[in-house]
């Protein structure tokens, strides 16, 4: 070790001022929500303003630390509920995209349907499916999924689209079958829009777990958003949306870590 | 050499004289339903293992001739033989390979995965060469692993000259390949692609707007007359099979320029 650290190369930056590193780089930003929270503790202690009204930071602080259990119990059905809507609203608008980009009479059959349903207020619609669906898992992870499928499907059809008419005639040059086609040309080449849509979902099927959760459910973060709001429980109303802020923020990474894992390409062949 | 041996071989009167790698034959090309004429009765003949440039103004449907002989657009009267076969068969037998002006290059995969595409496609070839070996040979030893968008435009033009040779094409359609490379690469390109020719004794079609390029690289010149794209002429380069850039510079070759400047104004 003592021999490499001789030769003169540029070796990288220790672990710890990396660390450091971070920290400055994010240093205005974190600067920024230590301000505003300073600012919002000042003005609920300044006008007296009262806590069932808007509940300074550090009650809200206090809200987490004693509802601790009771936000932790009802987190794990919001984010099941979430997660499965992700899923299964994506899987749904990626299979369909795949129909319609090999079948134009099904796109022009059916895309507009996509579209009207995506026009109706998805707060509208929870109730509907609750009355079919009952009060279960049911009609949250259909909801959830519901918010995500429309930005998937038009982005994953632009995506399975977007191959370059050059990069086609290749194809039938080497004889490529559709099947060859799809599979080693567009499926790739339509992940970036993929990828764009999915990081919009992982944030939206959130707000669709939630808002059903709303309509009739006695668990979940939503459940608790509305009881917390008429009991006037206001720093365990902040505390739970902070928390619903939180899930929709870790659905977010962990859609832009695979993203980072998925595509380590750029798009070259524009000159 | 080769390619001279070649020639006397196809010129001596065997049972049958080997027939053409490409026969053109009083083919026209029309889009919208015949309204657009690009090409009108082009008639053609590229003996085995030439290397023909095709040279003309722009319009005169150098690509589509091209494209033509590819099976990427119909010919709407006429007959196209491609190594004795319809453009179709030639093309699901690997008997042709293109090279297009971008070098569309997947760019998810790196350039030795993009060399081996043609392999994994199509029903594959039956007597691939090794990718390995290609990238060699058009100078990218080392470069394997690089994803296109780490390699420069004529880097990238180069894999896509390993891709086409992957299935060992008996001919080489290049669709103006170095038509957006800067000079000096495009010079070194075309310097390669004389070598690759000699190596590997495939029939090469290469199309350019560039004077110089058509005389330095061609044995034959196929000149394109526009509106309709017609043949203007089908001339050979009387210079040696062995080329070098600054033979560019020699009297011979000024004149071939010369002469095909002439030509190309009167078209």
């Amino acid at each position: 070790m003592a021999e490499a650290s001789q030769i003169p190369m540029p070796v990288p930056a220790p672990r710890m001022s990396r660390i450091v590193d971070a920290v400055l780089d994010r240093g205005p930003a974190l600067a920024a929500v230590a301000g505003l929270l300073l600012l919002w503790q000042g003005v609920v202690w300044f006008f007296e303003v009262p806590e069932y009204m808007a509940p300074s930071p550090v009650a809200v602080l206090g809200a987490f630390q004693d509802n601790a259990g009771t936000l932790w119990l009802n987190f794990w059905p919001t984010f099941f509920e979430a997660a499965l809507g992700f899923v299964a609203g994506n899987l749904v608008a990626i299979l369909l995209a795949i129909w319609f980009v090999h079948n134009s009479t099904a796109e022009r059959a059916f895309f507009p349907i996509a579209v009207f349903i995506n026009t109706i207020p998805i707060i509208a619609l929870a109730p509907v499916l609750v009355l079919i669906f009952g009060n279960g898992f049911a009609p949250k992870i259909i909801i959830a999924g519901l918010i995500c499928f429309f930005p998937t499907l038009v982005n994953m059809v632009r995506g399975l689209k977007a191959v370059s008419p050059a990069t086609l005639d290749l194809m039938r040059v080497l004889s490529a079958s559709n099947w060859e086609i799809f599979w080693k040309v567009r499926l790739q080449s339509s992940l970036p829009f993929l990828f764009a849509a999915l990081k919009i979902a992982s944030t939206t099927c959130v707000i669709g777990a939630i808002v059903a959760e709303w309509i009739g459910s006695n668990y979940g973060l939503g459940a608790l958003i509305i009881e917390a709001t008429f009991n006037f429980r206001s720093p365990l109303l902040y505390a739970t949306v902070f928390t619903a802020a939180l899930l929709a923020v870790v659905m977010f990474a962990l859609v832009s870590f695979a993203e980072s894992r998925f595509i380590r390409w750029k798009t070259s062949d524009v000159h | 050499m080769v390619a001279a041996e070649r020639h006397t071989a196809a010129g001596n009167p065997v049972a049958s004289p080997e027939p053409g790698a490409i026969r053109v034959e009083n083919v026209d090309v029309t889009f919208n339903e015949g309204r657009v004429v690009a090409l009108r009765d082009v008639s053609v003949e590229i003996p085995q293992g030439a290397f023909v440039t095709i040279l003309g103004p722009s319009g005169c449907g150098k690509s589509t001739l091209m494209r033509a002989i590819a099976d990427l657009v119909p010919a709407a009267r006429g007959h196209i033989d491609v190594q004795g076969q319809s453009p179709r068969n030639a093309r699901a037998d690997r008997n042709f390979s293109y090279v297009f002006q971008d070098a569309t290059l997947l760019p998810w995969r790196t350039a030795i995965e993009n060399v081996r595409l043609p392999l994994e496609v199509g029903g594959g070839g039956d007597t691939p060469a090794d990718p390995h070996d290609l990238l060699e040979l058009v100078g990218l030893k080392g470069r394997e692993n690089a994803l296109p968008h780490e390699l420069s435009g004529g880097m990238r033009q180069r894999v896509a000259i390993a891709r086409a040779l992957v299935t060992r094409p008996k001919i080489l359609l290049m669709d103006e390949p170095f038509g957006a490379l800067d000079e000096i690469t495009r010079d070194k390109l075309n310097e390669e692609v004389l070598r690759i020719w000699r190596e590997t004794g495939t029939t090469i079609l290469f199309v350019t707007h560039s004077i110089p390029e058509a005389a330095f690289l061609g044995q034959y010149v196929l000149m394109l007359a526009a509106h309709p794209g017609r043949v203007k002429e089908f001339m050979k380069v009387e210079l040696p099979p062995e080329r070098r850039l600054a033979d560019r510079d020699t009297l011979e070759f000024v004149q071939i320029t010369a002469h095909l400047r002439k030509l190309l104004e009167e078209c």
